[in-house]
């Protein structure tokens, strides 16, 4: 079965785009995130939650994203909104469903089966639709490891900061009140062996907070984060790509295994130092990376 | 699919159209359009709109379009929701069902 | 006694006879003098009579005050009140301000205009054939050849100034005050002040003599008029040119930077402009940080300032700026208080008929409306064939950079700008070097050095003729515009060429 999405891919940034925007959504694909995100949830009014999906649904039918991630954020389930949005985005060709406020593995099941219906109805194949499940409560930070093992669909689960800090009593600040719900989301996502992807940065103008941030969630170990202008992509994959220093290291470090491999020898070392397994893994990733990021920059 | 209110879909923002469809007594689509591309689109837009309303079953209606430049892919959403909007339907075929 | 008949060939000596005593000196100080002096008339009516203007002369105007003119209506208000007929109009350009004269041209005040631009209602009508005489469309550097060369003669020019004293120096700012209007720059004023018959000067600010630095010196100015009003502040200019915010504009105006650092034009000691608009501005904000991350400096900086070009002369990155006009008012307060911001005339800017300035521009960045696969530009009639535009410096600059970028988004809403032909030619394409647009770069193929040089730096480049079919599978493809056989406008190339004509359009 041919799916629509890919587990394994770059996916530094994921842009968000307004539902109900006809020039946005025409000009999404000229910037280059690695994943287009159409929002049908909070950025479409109530009234105009039809014709949002009007929109999109037309988009993803008949416009060319490239070689782009397409993901639509629906609204969720218990609206009642949820399921109309399905209907229309998963017929249209939608490679990844963005669950929103998910508390519970139980809201992914529950969603996978209405996607499932749906693939069934259309005659396209089952499975082929990809999820995701962002978490925007402390119930669901403390599920987090359940809700990312509740699919084999789930290609990552997101942290939604704005409702969580609401819940949790607080508001954004320097990052300290996210510090559990990021590392519980990470762990969660590494746990299933999916994607793990941060919460927006809302202040546009502000490019040194914004980097800032890109640095703490690449430490922490996060695959990216969404975006909502595109100007926030440019300074993200900067943080998120190694530097020609790291990359030189990996390389040197990947050179020195093959030399070693070569002379039959079990133990590789660089500068005197022994290569140990998770220093060539992480070495490996650097320049997958590195070298998925060019690939993104020389598609069309 | 018979339309039984007047409805509006769709903004006058720069890349949007906004479609006005109300029902009509005579048979056929009366079509009102104005285009900040009209020379050069106007044919065009016009035909989708047309093919749109066929697409879904609406055989009479007043249409008033007002284009500010919007893709056709935008134009078939603009109509498809005035329309289910006109209709108070949200019976929407999406796709052909296999 | 000198016998000028005994002097060996005094009929070659420039002479105007015998010495026959000075005349009557004059003794009361300067301060009194400097009161009342003669050049000074009371209304624009009394400078008029004075000129000698005559029915079907050429008057003209500058376009300094941008949308804030309120020279131009005055004048020509004035001319029509005194029942002048059948005057051509020759302005360095003209706005959406100048509506009011559609009037003067059904009223046969105005019959025929030179421009370099023309927006708003007065466009709009002249495409429609509102005029039978066509309009003459000259670039900066194209109307000061015609006017330097005689080519294009000036009876009377009337020059707004924002401050001038008794005897005619005149300049967009002055060191006097600091509340008077300002306009910086008034170099697209000079060729008028310098060659016209009679130069009549028209300023709310009548400041002490000398009024140094002038842009227009005393002795090209025959009478001054102190109106109360020449203009809207507001309009003339605002506080600062602020970088767009739109992303899209942002990722042209990166893209060109790099194309013009991998084209190996930006280099310790290199030379700039920018030309208006969002994206070709931004330009500079990238730029400025390469500057800074490869610690190299402009040597200078050309054409119409803006505040952004002023603040990186402050902060020592640009050594020298070539004003000929200044965008806004940061712009326009450097010219006043930086001495190496120079103030520049049309001509020394991008006259053909000798070395310019723009001759010396290692690249301009410069916006379009519409590209053709020939790479010509057209800055002036929009997609629907109407007027509304300006050539400005567009052919002068791409002509005389070394790198001519041309910068635009692949479409405008629905409207590609990437197309089989243009409506007007305004900019030749075998002048114009790089496009870039918000979906790929395209190199003319007679660069095919900079095509390399950009690929070998990681720039994807791709033929216009993919562009243009990337244009068309967005947004399909146009139906042409029609047009009437009726010839509306005349575009004059920089060396004054006729390089194309604009129709009456079909409605």
């Amino acid at each position: 079965m041919e799916k629509r999405y890919t587990k394994e891919r770059l996916r530094r940034s994921m842009m968000f785009v307004p539902g109900n925007n006809p020039g946005m959504i025409a000009d999404s694909r000229i910037y280059n995130a690695d994943s287009i995100m159409f929002d049908l949830e909070d950025s479409v009014s109530y009234t105009e939650k039809d014709t949002a999906r009007f929109l999109v649904y037309n988009a993803l039918k008949t416009l060319n994203f490239g070689k782009k991630e397409i993901v639509v954020r629906i609204n969720d389930l218990a609206s009642g909104l949820g399921i109309k949005d399905l209907e229309a985005i998963v017929p249209a060709g939608v490679h990844v469903v963005r669950l929103p406020k998910t508390d519970s593995a139980q809201d992914v099941i529950d969603c996978e089966r209405e996607i499932e219906r749906i693939e069934k109805e259309h005659g396209i194949p089952v499975g082929s639709t990809g999820m995701m499940a962002a978490i925007e409560s402390a119930n669901g930070v403390l599920n987090a490891r359940e809700i990312a093992h509740a699919s084999d669909r789930l290609i990552g689960i997101a942290l939604g900061a704005e409702d969580y800090v609401t819940d949790l009593k607080t508001t954004r600040a320097d990052g300290t009140e996210l510090l559990f719900a990021r590392s519980m989301i990470l762990n969660g996502a590494r746990s299933a062996g999916i994607a793990a992807l941060d919460t927006v940065y809302s202040d546009v103008n502000n490019e040194e907070g914004f980097i800032a941030e890109c640095t703490l969630i690449k430490k922490l170990g996060f695959d990216g984060k969404s975006v909502i202008n595109p100007r926030q992509i440019a300074p993200l994959h900067k943080c998120l790509v190694p530097g020609e220093k790291d990359l030189r290291k990996a390389y040197a470090i990947m050179d020195a295994i093959a030399e070693a491999n070569a002379k039959g020898s079990g133990v590789a070392s660089l500068n005197g130092k022994m290569i140990d397994k998770p220093v060539v893994i992480r070495a490996q990733r650097l320049i997958a990376l590195a070298e998925a990021d060019k690939a993104a920059a020389e598609e069309e | 699919m018979k339309l039984v209110k007047k409805a509006i879909a769709g903004t006058m923002e720069s890349s949007d159209i906004m479609i006005t469809i109300a029902p009509a007594e005579e048979k056929g689509i009366k079509l009102d359009l104005q285009s900040s591309v009209m020379q050069q689109y106007g044919k065009q837009i016009e035909a989708v709109i047309k093919e749109t309303l066929a697409g879904i079953g609406v055989e009479s209606a007043e249409v008033v379009a007002i284009d500010k430049g919007a893709l056709d892919c935008t134009i078939r959403a603009r109509v498809g929701a005035a329309a289910f909007r006109a209709a108070e339907s949200t019976d929407f075929a999406w796709e052909v069902r296999k | 006694m000198v016998e000028l008949n005994k002097i060996p060939h005094i009929g070659e000596i420039a002479n105007r006879g015998v010495y026959a005593g000075p005349k009557a000196k004059k003794t009361e100080n300067f301060a009194t003098r400097t009161d009342s002096p003669d050049k000074i008339l009371a209304t624009i009516e009394d400078a008029v009579k004075a000129t000698g203007l005559k029915d079907g002369m050429t008057i003209s105007f500058h376009h300094h005050f941008r949308g804030g003119d309120h020279i131009v209506n005055q004048v020509v208000d004035v001319l029509a009140k005194m029942g002048f007929k059948n005057l051509t109009l020759a302005a360095s350009s003209l706005s959406g301000v100048h509506a009011p004269l559609i009037d003067h041209i059904k009223n046969g005040v105005i019959s025929h205009i030179e421009t370099s631009g023309l927006r708003g209602e007065l466009a709009e009508q002249i495409s429609r054939g509102l005029m039978e005489f066509p309009i003459v469309f000259r670039s900066h550097g194209g109307r000061a050849a015609a006017i330097d060369s005689g080519e294009l003669h000036i009876d009377v020019a009337f020059l707004g100034a924002p401050s001038c004293d008794p005897y005619g120096n005149a300049n967009g700012y002055s060191r006097d005050d600091d509340d008077s209007i300002l306009c910086g720059s008034m170099g697209y004023a000079v060729p008028d002040a310098t060659h016209a018959d009679k130069v009549v000067v028209l300023t709310n600010n009548l400041v002490k003599y000398p009024n140094m630095p002038c842009a227009i010196p005393e002795h090209q100015v025959d009478y001054i008029v102190v109106i109360d009003d020449i203009g809207d502040p507001k309009g003339i200019m605002s506080g600062a040119t602020r970088y767009t915010k739109n992303p899209k504009e942002l990722l042209i105006a990166q893209t060109a930077a790099e194309v013009i650092d991998a084209a190996g034009y930006f280099y310790d000691g290199f030379s700039m402009q920018m030309g208006s608009g969002g994206a070709s501005l931004a330009a500079a904000r990238y730029l400025r940080q390469m500057m800074i991350d490869k610690g190299i400096k402009c040597r200078f900086a050309l054409g119409g300032i803006t505040g952004q070009i002023a603040s990186m002369h402050e902060e020592g990155l640009v050594e020298r700026i070539l004003d000929v006009q200044s965008f806004d008012l940061d712009a326009a307060q450097s010219l006043k208080k930086n001495f190496d911001h120079h103030q520049i005339s049309a001509t020394y800017y991008a006259s053909f008929l000798q070395d310019a300035a723009v001759d010396q521009l290692d690249f301009v960045i410069l916006s379009a409306l519409e590209i053709d696969t020939d790479f010509n530009v057209n800055v002036l009639t929009g997609s629907d064939g109407v007027i509304r535009g300006a050539i400005g410096g567009h052919p002068d600059t791409a002509a005389g950079a070394s790198l001519a970028v041309v910068v635009a988004p692949l479409t405008r809403g629905r409207i590609p700008s990437i197309i089989d032909k243009v409506n007007t030619v305004v900019t030749p394409g075998a002048t114009v070097d790089v496009v870039v647009t918000d979906q790929g770069v395209a190199v003319n193929p007679n660069r095919p050095e900079v095509a390399e040089k950009l690929k070998a730096a990681g720039i994807k480049v791709f033929t216009i003729e993919q562009l243009k079919a990337k244009a068309e599978a967005i947004v399909g493809k146009p139906e042409p515009i029609r047009y009437k056989d009726n010839i509306v406008g005349v575009v004059m190339y920089r060396d004054n060429t006729v390089i194309d004509v604009i129709r009456q359009i079909e409605e």
